[in-house]
């Protein structure tokens, strides 16, 4: 089947779809953006976590059939996101998608991608022409990423919190990230991150 | 390829300490890969992509002992978009096994499966869809087989061999060919020392299989590539060590396979063994076309090897005024069904057996078995986190017989630098085991019912039972555990470790940048931070470019062991001390009859310059340079060990050894048998923190795979079956954020003078501490003995 | 493999009359799971998501028609008032992003045991308002469950709302499970005070083939309470009649050993949940606020 829908602000169209395909299968090998992660696929872990019509959900529980019409934010779309939120003062859709959430290839990244990978020069504080949203930018700042297979998931879902409460306790940050997994960081870093990114948020008004 | 590429032992050049640069060692700089992490740009295994790929898909048992009678392909391979199907007969060379040490795993399996979940056969398809409805429909036929699923049946009279005809460099010296390996270590006299000792405690102690549960599963995407080779990008903990598993199984020469590393969703030793590698490079250069293999998390749970369950008897003796006298223990590892890391687990269990104290008359016993439960092998402090479970129960217990508080009775016994191992190798750098205890003592412990708010509710949230709203304070008491542990770093027992790292230094744009390229595997623990930071300190630039890992340059190792720092980065620093000496050596032919101090001052180099140790600045790096590369790839070995005597156990096996304390403070719903942990205090040596932030985040992190396996985590075999009974993230738990505490952490940096730096390996150590404080927590609120982790609710409340 | 995409509910109806074996998936939770482990292939998938009405509750005088597809996440910010012991239930679903699509009608419709808003439901009483073209009918709560993971819809009835009777009086509900979050139940429990009728109702969770209530319980409490005065006075429920609850309760159970946890355990549990939940929402009652204003629950 055919699906059509919007992706960081941008019409998509993914064809020969399998009625069985997920909303991440399709964003991953269809339309080139492998940023929500396939750690579980039974909406245990939340690395594939998007916003839908606004709403984060698992996408990996999303059957693609259900997205036709609809709006969809990713990762690569977040800082997009919250740029545009910033200028408008509301969340939602972001019209004119920007390169990061872009589609690029037709599936996930390319070899020639894949091999160009390399540690950029300096640290990730510079991010060297990459605009980062606060919460993104937050999770380097305060060592929240190390393998970072959780990290895209753990982003949209403490964005959407930020978004909703700009000064949420502790207490409150662990509700709303209860159903993100990381393996690596034991989580302190990330209660870090949310802490820091709603610091910046509120020095910042 | 390096220009220079050349052998020289370790040892530095010049005698030079370097001084402090700007984001080199000892600095909180931020991860090098942190922004494409962030942005989801960043490349895993499973996210790789070629025009015209296949999806592979693996076919595996659904029984755990069978013979395999026939094996029906034939309406699988009807289905359109099938483009191959592959089981052992299809094996294309001579060798068709594999295995880290000894290479008793069949790429396919040969006629019988030994577990549940081994691979029988591949499909390649157009679509994951296809691929798993073809798998469906390949039929196989199974003649099942006796179980041996524990130490009973696997050495019962007439008990089934998991491996018949056994060959490897073990079967010499173990008492029966279902053991894969067994190492006794005898010191002193127990008997005697027996005799001394005023109270005597046993225990038996089980360690459930706990899973590594990586949240990046098992991928990766092989090219068949024009020369009749294959490129291969995948997710691993050692390229090199696959790639010697990988070229002889596909007949190939090891050049062309040609091994990248993609971007690992996590490792913790699950990532050691093969898993989707060989069979993804088979269906490749079976149909010519690039295949992508991604497990599901389902697969994931077959796919890898888990933490050895294991059974620890023990008994210890101490005098009334809380001497060890003795210990003698027997550690029964279970192995499952192939060799994987066995022989080295049974090494750290038997050496490590014993816990950071000072015990001189010991009589230790460790064995793996062949059974046909999953195959065991490497997670984080193997073989060293069951004994600490164990061991430090024991400590517990005795400090409880003698009246005596548990701190002060470990503190009295704990093991100093001098101390002699029960393998007789002297611990010659700092071993701040009674330190540790001492700090995590001395913290003020968290406030009692924290999750009493303001008004008169309670915030379930920080109470057992979290949302579920089970409590709301009744039946919660707290406890508070303590425990201390001790690991090894890097490869024992004669293993020639070593790593190789590759430093090119060039001008680029004016300026100096140094290029760092090495195999080591960045499965998400920092060391390409690390390596730049390295390469800054060493070399003076500010500029560093860290290389994709990759097999064109030598071994690196494995992640694994707490090894990487010590190891890959001593390579980078070696390396850069080498290529700082040549730059000199170029300064001098260039510059040197300009000034004095070239032939006689001590030259460092710092902001891109050369300059004396007084300060002078002599040259710019990018004007010696003048358009030359340095280009250097050496090779760097940590001291050599010997292997321990396989009747005595003595020899100095380890490297370097490495400890960590925790204090756990909990509350537990006694009623319901809930546990909410509150705090996890820990400390922890690391020699040199070479950036703190990475060092507290892996202290962090370990410290919860510890609390994971204490009340959650573990792998249920169903004994009669050897059949997993919970292979996915529904009923394999790990801890959410609302299950885990805050983790203060204190480190110490007390210096190895014989590593790089003086740095400690760090990543395992707060895994061992961290379960057995959580289990003396509980202890001490329940008043439970509580032998078996993890713990379940019914274990608290007699409902087992 | 087929989708069906219906815009309205006839449609949907009409779907499910022409292909009775369609499974529909509105939150996926449950479905999409089954489909990427390749535990089931439907023939067709019936999305409800276009379907506003599903996604739509009306407060009316005694009750609250919940539409199936209402997400757990707006049960528990918006109806906990009216219905405090779903709303609870609503709070220890899986996850924030699962609550955020998940509604009551996958719980009704896959019918596990472990769903966790039934006992909710059950303690609270509640009509389950089913449709098809041959039209429209209201099974009680009671009668709804028929069986392990089998419901009382004919294979072309679709679940369109729920009708639960809004709180009269104080409901709790609690899960075990072997962590703080994002958990399947082991086991759970709901209680529900009905002071109108002067009557309680219960439901019990993961303990038993199916959803149960623990009617014995209930009757035991029912006549202790009346018989002792104590909706009228309000005093404080002796320790011995909350032991007994729960000790009935607890007998009402009929669980099996699975890899979740115990019989005996899932049996102890249940007693222990029924006997703190009367304390709680006896207290809540009585008006102390013992048991009340919960920080993160609902």
């Amino acid at each position: 089947m055919r699906v059509n829908f919007t992706v960081n602000g941008r019409q998509q169209e993914a064809d020969d779809v399998w009625e069985g395909e997920s909303l991440l299968y399709v964003l991953r090998e269809r339309l080139g953006l492998p940023g929500s992660k396939n750690a579980c696929e039974q909406g245990e872990c939340g690395s594939c976590t998007v916003r839908l019509d606004g709403v984060p959900v698992c996408s990996c529980l999303v059957a693609a059939g259900q997205v036709e019409g609809r709006d969809v934010v990713t990762v690569e779309g977040l800082a997009d996101f919250a740029k545009q939120r910033e200028e408008h003062g509301h969340g939602g859709a972001c019209g004119s998608g920007g390169s990061a959430g872009g589609c690029g290839a037709k599936g996930g990244v390319t070899l020639d991608a894949a091999k160009r990978w390399q540690a950029r020069p300096g640290d990730s504080q510079t991010g060297e022409g990459v605009e980062l949203s606060a919460i993104q930018q937050a999770f380097i700042d305060a060592g929240a990423v190390q393998c970072g297979f959780c990290t895209p998931g753990l982003l949209v879902q403490a964005d959407a919190l930020l978004e909703e409460n700009s000064s949420p306790s502790d207490q409150d940050i662990r509700e709303a990230l209860s159903g993100n997994l990381c393996r690596c960081t034991g989580y302190e870093k990330i209660l870090d991150a949310v802490r820091l990114a709603a610091a910046r948020q509120s020095e910042a008004v | 390829m390096a220009q220079n590429t050349r052998t020289v032992p370790a040892g530095t050049p010049t005698n030079v300490t370097q001084k402090h640069a700007k984001g080199g060692i000892g600095e909180s700089t931020l991860r090098p890969d942190g922004t494409l992490k962030v942005t989801g740009e960043f490349a895993y295994s499973s996210d790789m992509w070629h025009e015209d790929m296949l999806w592979g898909q693996t076919l595996r048992s659904t029984v755990a002992h069978a013979e395999i009678v026939s094996i029906d392909i034939s309406e699988a391979l009807a289905l359109p978009g099938v483009y191959s199907i592959l089981t052992y007969d299809d094996l294309p060379a001579e060798m068709k096994n594999y295995g880290l040490e000894i290479q008793d795993t069949p790429v396919l399996a040969n006629g019988r499966v030994r577990h549940h979940g081994e691979p029988v056969a591949l499909v390649a398809a157009d679509h994951p869809e296809t691929a798993r409805r073809a798998a469906a429909k390949i039929k196989i036929d199974y003649r099942e087989l006796p179980l041996v699923t524990d130490e009973a049946s696997a050495l019962a009279e007439g008990a089934p061999l998991i491996h018949e005809g056994r060959d490897d460099h073990h079967i010499g010296h173990v008492p029966h060919p279902n053991i894969v390996h067994r190492q006794p270590i005898i010191r002193g006299d127990v008997a005697e020392a027996r005799k001394r000792a005023d109270v005597i405690v046993e225990g038996e102690y089980v360690f459930g299989m706990q899973d590594q549960a990586f949240l990046g599963p098992e991928s990766g995407l092989a090219v068949p590539s024009e020369d009749g080779g294959v490129d291969l990008y995948v997710a691993t903990q050692w390229l090199h060590s696959d790639l010697k598993q990988i070229a002889p199984v596909l007949g190939l020469p090891e050049e062309k396979v040609r091994m990248t590393l993609s971007g690992v969703g996590g490792a913790f030793g699950g990532r050691e063994d093969i898993s989707m590698q060989i069979h993804a490079c088979l269906l490749a250069l079976a149909t010519n076309k690039p295949v992508k293999i991604v497990y599901n998390r389902f697969e994931s749970f077959f796919g890898h090897v888990h933490r050895h369950p294991a059974k620890l008897h023990y008994e210890h003796g101490a005098t009334k005024d809380g001497k060890l006298t003795h210990m003698k223990c027997r550690i029964v590892l279970d192995g499952g069904a192939y060799a994987s890391a066995s022989p080295a687990v049974v090494g750290n269990a038997s050496s490590l057996s014993v816990g950071p104290y000072v015990i001189e008359d010991v009589d230790i016993e460790a064995i793996a078995l062949y059974t046909n439960n999953p195959p065991c092998g490497a997670m984080r402090g193997f073989g060293a986190v069951q004994a600490c479970f164990a061991y430090e129960a024991q400590m517990d217990k005795l400090a409880a017989k003698l009246g005596m508080d548990p701190v002060e009775f470990r503190q009295l016994n704990a093991m100093e630098m001098g101390t002699i191992m029960p393998t007789g190798q002297v611990v010659d750098s700092p071993a701040p085991v009674a330190e540790l205890l001492r700090r995590v003592k001395a913290r003020p412990l968290p406030p009692e019912r924290q999750w009493e708010t303001a008004g008169e509710g309670a915030d379930v949230r920080a109470l057992p039972g979290g949302l579920s709203n089970t409590t709301h304070g009744e039946g919660v008491v707290r406890g508070v555990g303590y425990a201390v542990g001790i690991k090894n770093v890097g490869f024992s027992e004669g293993f020639d470790d070593h790593s190789t790292a590759r430093v090119r230094l060039e001008v680029i744009n004016g300026e100096p940048v140094a290029m760092v390229h090495t195999a080591m595997a960045e499965v998400g623990q920092g060391g390409v931070t690390v390596h730049a930071q390295i390469a800054r300190t060493e070399l003076g630039v500010t500029q560093v470019t860290i290389h994709p890992a990759d097999t064109q340059v030598g071994s690196a190792g494995s992640t694994s062991a707490s090894r990487q720092t010590y190891m890959t980065g001593g390579a980078v620093k070696n390396t850069c001390e080498h290529v700082r000496e040549a730059l000199l050596e170029m300064g001098r032919r260039k510059n040197g009859s300009y000034h004095p101090a070239w032939a006689h001052a001590e030259l460092l180099l710092e902001g891109g310059k050369v300059v004396t140790d007084g300060g002078e600045v002599l040259a710019d790096i990018a004007d010696i340079l003048e358009g030359e590369a340095i280009d250097l790839e050496l090779e760097f070995r940590h001291r050599p060990t010997v292997p321990f005597d396989l009747v005595t156990g003595q020899g100095d096996g380890h490297v370097q050894y490495t400890f960590a304390a925790h204090r756990a403070v909990v509350e537990v719903d006694t009623e319901l048998g809930l546990v909410k942990v509150v705090e996890l205090a820990t400390a922890q040596d690391v020699g040199k923190a070479l950036n703190m932030l990475s060092v507290v985040g892996q202290i962090q992190g370990g410290t919860i795979q510890g609390l994971g396996v204490a009340i959650m985590e573990e792998i249920i075999v169903d004994p009669k079956t050897a059949k997993v009974r919970n292979p996915s993230f529904t009923d394999y738990l790990i801890p959410t954020i609302l299950d885990t505490p805050t983790i203060p952490v204190d480190v110490l940096e007390l210096a190895d003078p014989n590593a790089p730096y003086g740095l400690r390996g760090m990543g395992e150590a707060p895994t061992l501490s961290s379960t057995p404080a959580v289990l003396a927590a509980i202890r001490q609120a329940t008043g439970l003995e509580l032998n078996k982790t993890p713990i379940r609710p019914e274990a608290l409340t007699g409902t087992l | 493999m087929d989708f069906l995409r219906p815009a309205s509910w006839e449609e949907a109806l009409a779907a499910k009359a022409e292909f009775p074996t369609a499974v529909p998936i509105a939150g996926g939770t449950d479905v999409m799971v089954e489909i990427n482990f390749d535990h089931r292939r439907p023939e067709y998938l019936l999305d409800l998501n276009r379907i506003g009405l599903l996604r739509e509750w009306e407060v009316a005088e005694d009750v609250v028609r919940l539409g199936a597809s209402v997400p757990y996440t707006q049960i528990m910010e918006n109806l906990r008032t009216e219905l405090p012991g779903l709303a609870l239930a609503s709070h220890t679903v899986a996850s924030p992003q699962i609550r955020n699509r998940g509604g009551v009608g996958g719980n009704l419709g896959c019918a596990s045991p472990a769903g966790d808003s039934h006992p909710a439901l059950l303690a609270a009483g509640a009509e389950v308002e089913v449709e098809s073209v041959r039209g429209s009918r209201l099974i009680p709560i009671d009668a709804f469950y028929t069986g392990v993971k089998r419901n009382a819809l004919a294979p072309d009835e679709l679940i369109k709302t729920v009708h639960v009777k809004k709180a009269d009086g104080p409901q709790q509900y609690s899960k075990v499970g072997s962590r703080n979050a994002m958990v399947i139940a082991v086991c759970a429990f709901g209680l529900a005070l009905h002071p109108e009728t002067r009557t309680v109702r219960t439901g019990i969770g993961s303990a038993a083939p199916t959803p149960i209530r623990a009617k014995a319980a209930e009757e035991f409490l029912n006549a202790a309470l009346e018989e002792g005065g104590f909706w009228e006075s309000g005093k404080v429920v002796t320790p011995s009649i909350a032991k007994q609850f729960g000790d009935l309760a607890s007998g009402a159970a009929n669980p099996i050993d699975d890899v979740r946890g115990t019989a005996k355990y899932r049996r102890h549990a249940v007693g222990i949940m029924a006997r703190r939940q009367l304390v709680w929402t006896w207290e809540q009652y009585r008006g102390t606020g013992n048991g009340r204003s919960l920080e993160g629950a609902a």
